[in-house]
């Protein structure tokens, strides 16, 4: 059985127009029916651009959104059918570690208050056993524990995301989301807060899909690699050979786009240069969404929209030309 | 010979936590029609310098300690702020990191692109605005004739900083200072942003000062690097050398910590421990505290960036001494 399952999962945004005469004039399909499921233990990175629906695709799994059509389910049981009260003791089970460390955390709270308040949420713990555990989190994520009495602006961007994802471990979830947890922090920081999460999973056996625009922080990471545009999934398989042999024409530009830190390398290399910005999902384009900016599209791309289908082994992409480009 | 030389650059900044030390002895010059590419982490001083060679830090808090910036003849850190004004937007421009916040929400684009043309040129207004839809066609804006009168938020990132180039080059400056322009963008917008610098630098002659934390873009389109470290500069040299054959402990730290370079699963090489506290003095090298190779006389000597190679200078004392000569980490020192 799948440790987390997706099934045709929807999150549509609707548009209203009009002060006194509200109507409906359509909506912003920010997921668009994605499909897809996580062993037990996997990492899975999802990559694309901003507004490709990456992030509204955790909040909806989250149950932060919820969805429009589809469902969540994790370990065999619906998310989506819960009541939100149900859904907020259920996710003591699956965590978020959010983007901007500056932000996510409570400025009033001490690292104490923030991560005992997340560790009575699984058990009701007498005071000592909850001041034993932040240490033993602390300890965990590569903090003094003798500094939990102090505020997160004393902390600075690095510390702070590790209190953010002690929070997020402290219920002792199975499931965590990761939304571009490194996008915030300096080079040097990214590598040893990476190694941190890279450890915990293999040590804690989670699951974790992780969010990023940086397909190469992704592909150190992750098992699988799935990539996003317009709310769509367009290609999936294991990661490395999603970045060293794209199928999807939006990868390959996707792969291509990253400047490699080695001037040898960068000069010989073909880029593929998109064209224009990704069009609104307000109105996306009929058929394949990337048609208008695909360097390889037909007139037949217009007409229908590629499924994800299995092109060889284990490896998805949503495009009818695979076979011939 | 050197279109700007900037010798021995310190700026502070005077807070009540105390006196920052943002830039700290920098020295650099930019040849005619080249791209100089600043490297550095967040706080490492790489944007302040290239501020303050435009006069563009708020004095007080900032100050500028010392330091000449030559340019045809005239101290730019020394001159009145009416000599500065006609340089400013005329012969050397900047375009910033996020376009929304730079470009003037109130104003139509076209009353932006033309102010430059109005201040520096004797030109009517007609014939700027004229010239102004050129730019914007150069710049790969289809429609400029109707788009140049839109607001900026009409236009999307990518179409916003393209404005912003079209507007730091109307003047054909003679240094473009570029402080991470692409960093606001995806990667995809950001291929297309660096690749119509590229094509502007190549039709106008333009030399780039390009300012970024992201050696990647550096390696794709620099000429030449300086990697700024807690406001010195610690390495500089022709992009191939930096990374062929990198002689800061600092910059092989950084090189050897990006995720690109690693197979999975294998732990990444980290840089232990944070950036210092520029409010305090260092007495010796900056890196010192971070660095695997560090001995006592690190710690209490000044480092001074010196040339050990011909084109090549490292501020590092036991490089230049000959004592270390392998800069690569051993796995055994990636701390988590």
């Amino acid at each position: 059985m799948a440790f987390l399952d997706l099934r045709d999962l929807k999150t549509h945004f609707p548009i209203y127009r009009g002060l006194i005469a509200r109507r409906r004039i359509g909506s912003v399909k920010a997921v668009d029916g994605v499909t897809v499921t996580l062993r037990k233990g996997e990492i899975l990175g999802l990559v694309g651009e901003s507004g490709c629906g990456k992030s509204t695709l955790a909040r909806t799994i989250m149950q932060l959104v919820r969805s429009t059509e589809g469902e969540v389910f994790l370990e065999g049981k619906s998310l989506s059918q819960l009541s939100s009260r149900a859904v907020r003791a259920a996710r003591v089970n699956f965590q978020m570690i959010f983007q901007d460390p500056y932000a996510s955390l409570n400025p009033r709270m001490t690292v104490f208050d923030t991560l005992s308040e997340a560790i009575r949420t699984r058990k009701k713990y007498r005071r000592k056993e909850v001041v034993a555990k932040v240490a033993e989190l602390m300890r965990m994520v590569g903090l003094p524990p003798n500094q939990m009495l102090r505020y997160p602006h004393e902390f600075s961007g690095g510390q702070r995301q590790r209190i953010a994802i002690a929070r997020a471990l402290a219920p002792e979830p199975r499931l965590i989301i990761a939304d571009e947890p490194v996008s915030a922090l300096d080079v040097s920081i990214q590598s040893q807060i990476l190694n941190l999460i890279s450890k915990l999973c293999r040590e804690m056996e989670l699951t974790m899909i992780f969010i990023s625009h940086d397909i190469s922080v992704v592909r150190y990471l992750s098992d699988r690699i799935a990539v996003m545009y317009l709310g769509k999934l367009v290609e999936i398989g294991p990661a490395s050979e999603v970045v060293d042999r794209p199928l999807h024409p939006y990868t390959r530009a996707l792969v291509s786009a990253v400047p490699i830190p080695n001037p040898q390398l960068e000069r010989q290399r073909q880029r593929i240069i998109l064209q224009g910005d990704p069009p609104s999902p307000l109105n996306p384009p009929v058929g394949c969404s990337f048609h208008p900016r695909c360097p390889f599209a037909v007139p037949a791309c217009k007409l229908e929209v590629p499924e994800l289908a299995t092109k060889e082994g284990d490896r998805f992409a949503a495009c009818i030309r695979i076979g011939e480009i | 010979m050197a279109l700007l030389e900037v010798e021995n650059l310190r700026v502070s900044f005077h807070t009540r936590a105390g006196v920052v030390r943002a830039v700290d002895g920098v020295s650099f010059s930019v040849d005619p029609g080249e791209t100089l590419g600043i490297v550095g982490e967040s706080g490492s001083g790489k944007s302040v310098s290239c501020y303050s060679i435009l006069g563009l830090i708020p004095q007080p808090p900032g100050r500028i300690e010392s330091g000449t910036a030559r340019f045809g003849g005239i101290d730019l850190l020394d001159c009145k702020d009416s000599e500065l004004r006609r340089i400013r937007g005329k012969r050397i421009s900047m375009i910033f990191q996020d376009p929304m916040t730079s470009l003037n929400p109130y104003l139509r684009v076209s009353d932006q692109l033309v102010e430059p043309l109005l201040v520096h040129e004797k030109i009517s207004r007609r014939q700027a605005l004229k010239k102004a839809i050129t730019s914007l066609e150069e710049v790969g804006i289809q429609d400029a004739g109707r788009r140049i009168n839109l607001y900026p938020h009409q236009f999307s990132g990518g179409m916003r900083q393209r404005v912003m180039i079209a507007m730091a080059l109307i003047n054909r400056p003679e240094i473009l200072i570029a402080d991470e322009p692409t960093t606001a963008l995806d990667v995809t917008v950001q291929a297309q942003i660096l690749e119509l610098v590229r094509q502007r630098q190549k039709d106008l002659g333009t030399a780039v000062v390009f300012v970024t934390h992201d050696l990647g873009v550096v390696a794709s389109f620099c000429r030449r690097v300086n990697v700024m470290y807690a406001g010195r500069i610690v390495e500089s040299g022709f992009t191939e050398d930096i990374f062929a054959m990198p002689l800061h402990p600092y910059n092989a730290a950084l090189q050897q910590s990006i995720p690109a370079l690693h197979r999975k699963g294998e732990p990444l090489f980290t840089i232990p421990g944070a950036p210092p506290d520029l409010s305090r003095v260092v007495s010796g090298c900056s890196f010192a505290p971070r660095c695997p190779f560090a001995v006592d006389l690190c710690r209490n000597n000044a480092a001074t960036l010196e040339e050990p190679i011909s084109e090549h200078s490292t501020s590092c004392s036991r490089v230049l001494r000959g004592e270390v000569t392998d800069l690569r980490l051993k796995p055994a020192l990636a701390a988590v």
